[in-house]
């Protein structure tokens, strides 16, 4: 039942983009979701699709796979432009006016743009986990918030927590599986009443779970004990990241156009509202 | 002597149904000696406080009473436990409650990690580690995907990167099935002959046939100490502890005391098959 539940969504591939340095991908991408939101003209629009398509040709993902991830957000998408739609009031005259309802330009064009936002921004995203292995991301946000350590954040506290998460997943899913089956084999019914009769019938899932998932804590910090764990102090560690010439040119890239963008939207005001950069 | 328990006592607390908080017994009275280079077998009915010893071995219990020692180091105090689990390695029955990482290289590095060896040396020190159980080519791979004999192995892999001189199997095989049961073992003999001293705890007796020292515990005690084959003649200790020879050797024994001529104590069914077959000609 919940054997196909699959967690990240990794494309396995050698590509440029999954050869790159899991640090750099990060920080990149998190250039890419601020930059989206810089983004006003359909002119620099088209920029930024040619830029995603060029970036999912090189990674060697199928597009169907990147597509699919806004799959899962359309509702939130089609939300988004309703209420833009709707809530945003323009100059010109509406082009609906009926009973407490106005359409303007205005709306429609901002509708539109948050669309795309969304919708890049959800693409941008779905590249990384397409093209880096959770345990690559998790050593990458430990590496990357390591000068928080200055402030006592615990930075390798959080990533070991992030990586057991990950490594415990599967053989969660698997005891619930298990459990399931077991309640079934005693008569235990999940598919017929109402919503709140149907909710109940998961209690007899829950606890079962969570009194197994405090034993395997227990058993875990035995066996971390056994092995020397000691907290952070004097760690070492076996993998080692290393940003290459990939990274570097993806950089330049991607530095390149987000100069645009915000040169485009900082002068904005003194270059006027041209039609060509600002629809 | 590479470890010594001196007349240790264990007690757990207990929760009575009044609410009454009372005590419940570990081991008791436990005194033993490992010495360096031995296979030891601890063998016992479920809660005779053979799993509470082992956790006695490398200091993740602490003796309410009694000594132990690994190395000539006291568990008791804190400032040697990081000494003495460099020197006892442990694996317990759950595999995949003791996997820290979702690649079985990086798993097996945990350890060295800890320990703050340097990176070549990891890397190193994981190889040997996954050669030593034959499980090379999987290092790459995500443990959750394996059969629990070799997750089983990639444990002991992670026990031996920090290179230990004791092995401590607490009931290691107990979930396994009897392939990877055997898997673990022919690691755990190997390992053995290169000088590892290996504490296997387990109540499948067919297990502690090729060990040097068998340990017979009930109810937190010790109730016997001895060779394989002292213990497995001792049909009156075997039943009072709730255990039983294997079978071979059992239906050995059986036909010799009726006094068939067959070899006593044998190990070997086909070998025992064959006497049966020689008496039956006669």
């Amino acid at each position: 039942m919940l054997r196909d539940v699959t967690f990240g969504q990794y494309y396995p591939s050698d590509s440029f983009v999954h050869k790159m340095d899991a640090r750099v991908k990060l920080v990149l991408s998190l250039l890419f979701m601020v930059g989206i939101f810089f983004v006003e003209s359909f002119v620099v629009f088209g920029l930024i699709t040619l830029y995603l398509l060029t970036v999912i040709a090189v990674s060697r993902v199928p597009l169907k796979s990147v597509l699919k991830s806004v799959r899962g957000i359309v509702v939130l998408l089609f939300l988004t432009a309703l209420l833009n739609v709707f809530f945003t009031k323009g100059e010109s005259e509406p082009l609906v006016n009926w009973w407490k309802i106005q359409i303007y330009k205005e709306g429609l064009i901002f509708a539109a743009k948050m669309l795309l936002r969304l919708t890049y921004l959800v693409i941008g995203s779905s590249i990384l986990t397409l093209t880096t292995t959770p345990v690559d991301l998790t050593h990458a946000v430990e590496s990357l918030l390591k000068p928080l350590r200055v402030i006592k954040f615990p930075v390798h506290e959080f990533a070991l927590i992030m990586s057991l998460t990950l490594s415990f997943i599967p053989s969660l899913i698997e005891e619930t599986d298990r459990i399931i089956r077991a309640q079934k084999a005693r008569g235990a019914d999940f598919d017929t009443g109402g919503l709140v009769k149907r909710a109940k019938a998961f209690v007899p899932i829950l606890i079962p779970l969570l009194v197994g998932g405090f034993r395997r804590a227990e058993e875990l910090a035995n066996a971390m004990n056994s092995r020397c764990y000691e907290g952070a102090t004097k760690r070492t560690q076996m993998r080692v990241m290393k940003a290459t010439w990939r990274d570097l040119i993806a950089t330049l890239f991607i530095v390149i156009i987000f100069t645009a963008v915000f040169v485009i939207y900082a002068k904005k005001a003194t270059w006027g509202e041209n039609i060509w950069l600002y629809f | 002597m590479i470890i010594k328990l001196d007349n240790v006592s264990y007690y757990y607390k207990s929760y009575n149904d009044d609410g009454t908080v009372g005590s419940a017994v570990g081991v008791e009275n436990v005194s033993l000696e490992i010495e360096e280079g031995s296979f030891v077998a601890l063998v016992g009915h479920n809660g005779c406080g053979k799993s509470t010893l082992a956790k006695l071995l490398n200091g993740l219990l602490i003796p309410k009473s009694g000594v132990v020692t690994v190395n000539g180091l006291d568990t008791a105090n804190r400032d040697n436990i990081f000494e003495i689990r460099k020197n006892v390695g442990m694996v317990f029955q759950n595999p995949d409650n003791q996997m820290v990482a979702s690649i079985v290289e990086e798993d097996v590095a945990f350890g060295p990690e800890n320990l703050g060896v340097p990176q070549s040396e990891i890397v190193e020190r994981v190889e040997q580690a996954l050669k030593q159980v034959g499980m090379s080519e999987y290092a790459k791979r995500s443990p959750h995907k394996l059969s629990g004999g070799q997750k089983q192995r990639i444990a002991i892999a992670g026990a031996l990167a920090i290179r230990p001189k004791v092995l401590v199997l607490d009931e290691s095989t107990a979930m396994l099935d009897p392939l990877g049961r055997r898997e673990v073992l022919e690691v755990a003999h190997s390992l053995n002959k290169q000088g590892m001293t290996v504490v296997l705890i387990t109540h499948f007796m067919e297990e502690v046939l090729d060990c040097d020292t068998v340990v017979v515990m009930s109810g937190g005690r010790v109730l016997k100490t001895g060779a394989p084959m002292e213990i497995f003649e001792d049909g009156e200790l075997l039943k009072k502890v709730g255990l039983a020879a294997p079978r071979t050797i059992a239906l050995s024994q059986m036909l010799d005391d009726i006094g068939l001529k067959v070899t006593r104590n044998c190990t070997d069914a086909k070998k025992l098959g064959g006497e049966i077959c020689q008496n039956l000609k006669k």
